[in-house]
């Protein structure tokens, strides 16, 4: 049987993910965090009198805590299955990742294990969030001077 | 020709050793590990301690020493067998270590069933094992990352088995066995192990019914391992279409472990799901005469895959008679 053949068959056969469901749900819970997060944003502001940047560092902080504490807990990969992206897109799913890698290599070594395989999927994203950063400042100095 | 007739080995004993996942599935299991760590520190150690239980366990209920089994075949999926060599280090028997992936039971029983064939040797035992997270980690993404799957994937099996082969007459026969060919029809998906493992395990069902002059009606159940629910649909159509048999009598083990309302996608995989439903579930039914179990290995490598290329995949199958 050739392979275009066989394709067919594995196409007939293999289960349709919903896309349109996921993507959905991503999107809504997605903005719900973003509403939560400029919630406790504000009243960081209104308890302690922070400016907005430092309030939001503080922010940061607190979801970045969140998510390494609910992953180290066993809990975030499950939620992960019920909100979808709306976890791992965010600064949570790059905390997440980390968080995973760290706890999977701490047994083989601090320096061969931890060390050498935090970044493991996080690595990428650091990576070419930089490149972009660069191109785009590029960019935007060009264009706005 | 790659087809074997054996004419004296015989299965006498065999245990097994499950996860917790696989306790709250659809078969019952006498033993099992609480946790995925069973009392140990690391995941890896887990997959060697529960190895371990059951080579003693199958010593001890047959009075054995190491001295009276001959030789050891088995393999598992971690990089350099590594939960086979590190409880073989426990004994002192020859040890041959296998590798065909999910297929590594299969393989393994049917080099030790030659080697008792020729009386070389006269008692062999096969081992297999395999653990949900430490196959994650080796294959996948990190145990605790919550990547999203999708429906078509599988979900390796925790467990051990360890069965004994002899010389002396049994219930259950060895009777022949095909050896596969490695088969690549250019899937590159690592998630769908269903579909790359098909066209290896139909290769093997058609090479042996043919070398054997067998329809498949002549066994009462062809039991595939582990190409889950997806990969048993594909196989229906694959083989009427390709060899133009008409597979009315097949089981998968993968669909058979665990409770649809478990989340585990497509099914099980891994080495042990066969022999784990094999010895768990079909021979003690005891409706089945003639069973033939196929062992199907996705034989990837994760720098393969990253670099792009399809899965080649292997199946080996073996025939078992059953006196009821």
């Amino acid at each position: 049987m050739k392979k275009e053949e066989y394709k067919k068959i594995v196409k007939k056969h293999t289960p349709k993910e919903n896309r349109l469901v996921n993507a959905l749900t991503s999107f809504v819970m997605g903005g719900l965090f973003g509403i939560l997060a400029q919630a406790v944003t504000d009243l960081y502001r209104y308890w302690f009198n922070l400016t907005i940047a430092d309030a939001t560092t503080w922010m940061l902080i607190t979801f970045i805590f969140l998510a390494s504490l609910l992953t180290a807990l066993g809990i975030f990969d499950r939620l992960v299955t019920y909100f979808k992206s709306a976890l791992i897109i965010p600064i949570t799913g790059f905390a997440h990742s980390m968080t995973s890698a760290a706890l999977d290599y701490k047994s083989d070594g601090m320096v061969t294990g931890l060390g050498a395989n935090c970044f493991k999927l996080a690595g990428s994203v650091i990576l070419f969030g930089i490149i972009s950063a660069f191109i785009l400042v590029i960019i935007g100095v060009i264009i706005y001077g | 020709m790659a087809s074997i007739i054996f004419k004296n080995v015989y299965i006498k004993d065999e245990e097994s050793i499950v996860g917790p996942y696989e306790k709250e599935g659809n078969i019952n299991f006498a033993n099992y590990v609480k946790d995925l760590y069973g009392t140990e520190k690391t995941f890896e150690n887990c997959e060697i301690k529960m190895q371990r239980w059951v080579f003693d366990n199958v010593l001890r209920k047959n009075n054995l020493k190491d001295k009276d089994v001959g030789i050891v075949v088995g393999g598992d999926l971690m990089n350099q067998l590594t939960a086979t060599s590190y409880n073989m280090k426990n004994y002192d028997i020859a040890f041959l270590g296998v590798y065909s992936a999910c297929a590594s039971f299969v393989e393994a029983m049917i080099v030790t069933a030659n080697l008792l064939d020729t009386r070389f040797f006269k008692r062999g035992i096969v081992i297999t094992s395999s653990h949900n997270l430490s196959s994650e980690k080796q294959f996948r993404f990190p145990v605790e990352y919550g990547c999203l799957k999708p429906k078509r994937a599988t979900f390796t099996a925790t467990g051990a088995v360890a069965s004994l082969l002899t010389n002396e007459v049994s219930r259950i026969k060895v009777e022949s066995a095909t050896i596969g060919k490695v088969i690549d029809l250019g899937i590159k998906d690592p998630f769908h192990m269903g579909a790359v493992m098909t066209p290896a395990a139909a290769l093997s069902i058609y090479e042996h019914l043919k070398d054997l002059k067998r329809d498949a009606s002549y066994y009462d159940v062809i039991l595939t391992g582990d190409l889950g629910e997806v990969g048993a649909k594909i196989l229906k159509d694959y083989m009427l279409e390709n060899y133009h048999i008409k597979l009315k009598n097949h089981l998968d083990a993968a669909t058979l472990l665990y409770r649809e309302s478990q989340e585990t996608f497509a099914g099980a995989s891994g080495p042990v799901a066969l022999p784990l439903v094999l010895f768990n579930k079909i021979l003690k039914e005891k409706k089945y005469k003639k069973i033939l179990i196929v062992g199907t290995g996705s034989l990837h490598s994760p720098v393969m895959c990253n670099q792009k290329n399809p899965i080649p995949a292997i199946a080996h199958v073996v025939s078992l008679e059953v006196g009821l």
